[in-house]
């Protein structure tokens, strides 16, 4: 069975990168799934890499991570000053994160503007 | 007063010269993109010896080196570029000794292996805040739009570090440069093969560039 938990940014806005990285990294440390609305700074995902690292042992293998930008600020004209007055606008609220434990999640492909989540088979012997 | 003048100005131009030689060039990227072979590439075209070693087995580089004052001539010969090669682990988001026990590892090796390429990955992150410009080693081989590949690249530009984007294994098949110009479209991306030295001709000039 595969547990997602849905963040709203709300749930993480007031905290300090140090505590949306720590309730991030708990979630998924309970093999949860955890689906964020918005995105880490940079910054924080490279905390996040770093923390995730130092906490590897023999329960917990890392994370899989995958961030999808609403309005990415690439393109021309029109449809560039659209996307980024709305990226300017909602800064890191817009886009939403992955956290996979990697204990149930094989891998994650982003390719690009479409995330695809595959997890681990575990078959049970009877 | 004379010597202590004569000291001031000896220590701020010798400063202001090893300054110049200080530039710290980073290799950074997923594990087994192949950082290690161009960092032994480079060291062997210019200074005749070997960085590191290399291995099929992802995370064989586990701790950052250094190779320091690499000099390299630009093709005409009028430009002479100085600096300090910084080969780092690659950086990954999870890290399972089970993965090494399916290359003949032993459990024991296997665990020591995963625990120094954690360390390994935690060093790299802490160094990024060193580099004065970095080569990110991509395989041209697998998906570019992967997370970790996206935050150190992005993690660079916050910092205002110059990047080139180096799309390496190009001498093989499954190689997809366009697939690496379109994931990071911003980025000046150069196709080489580090273990065959094909475009690596290519890339020391582009270092003249990154380093302005």
């Amino acid at each position: 069975m595969v547990t997602l938990q849905i963040i709203p940014y709300a749930e993480i806005e007031s905290l300090t990168s140090v505590g949306r990285i720590r309730k991030l990294l708990n979630i998924a440390k309970q093999n949860k799934i955890v689906l964020l609305q918005g995105r880490l700074s940079k910054d924080e995902e490279t905390e996040l890499i770093k923390t995730t690292m130092e906490e590897i042992n023999k329960e917990f293998k890392g994370i899989e991570l995958a961030v999808l930008d609403s309005f990415k600020t690439e393109g021309s004209g029109f449809d560039k000053m659209k996307n980024e007055f709305f990226s300017f606008l909602l800064g890191n609220r817009a886009g939403f994160t992955v956290i996979g434990p990697a204990s149930i999640v094989k891998s994650i492909k982003k390719n690009p503007n479409k995330i695809e989540l595959l997890t681990k088979d575990k078959r049970s012997r009877k | 007063m004379i010597t202590t003048i004569k000291g001031w100005f000896s220590s701020f131009f010798s400063s202001f010269l090893s300054s110049k030689g200080d530039m710290k060039l980073g290799l950074y990227g997923p594990p087994n993109s192949g950082k290690t072979t161009l960092a032994n590439k480079i060291c062997k075209d210019w200074l005749g010896q070997e960085m590191g070693t290399v291995s099929p087995i992802a995370h064989e580089t586990r701790e950052i080196q250094i190779k320091e004052q690499i000099s390299i001539k630009s093709k005409n010969g009028k430009k002479e570029l100085i600096f300090n090669l910084v080969d780092t682990p690659g950086i990954a988001t999870k890290i399972d000794y089970e993965d090494f026990l399916k290359f003949g590892m032993s459990d024991r090796n296997a665990k020591k292996r995963a625990k120094e390429a954690t360390k390994g990955v935690i060093d790299a992150i802490k160094w990024l805040d060193e580099m004065d410009a970095v080569l990110v080693v991509l395989d041209a081989t697998q998906d570019p739009y992967s997370q970790v590949n996206i935050t150190i690249i992005g993690n660079l530009a916050a910092r205002n570090i110059p990047v080139l984007i180096v799309a390496n294994k190009c001498d093989l098949k499954k190689a997809n440069m366009k697939k690496v110009q379109a994931a990071f479209p911003q980025y000046d991306v150069l196709g080489i093969s580090a273990k065959y030295g094909r475009n690596v001709k290519d890339l020391y000039e582009q270092l003249f560039k990154l380093a302005r």
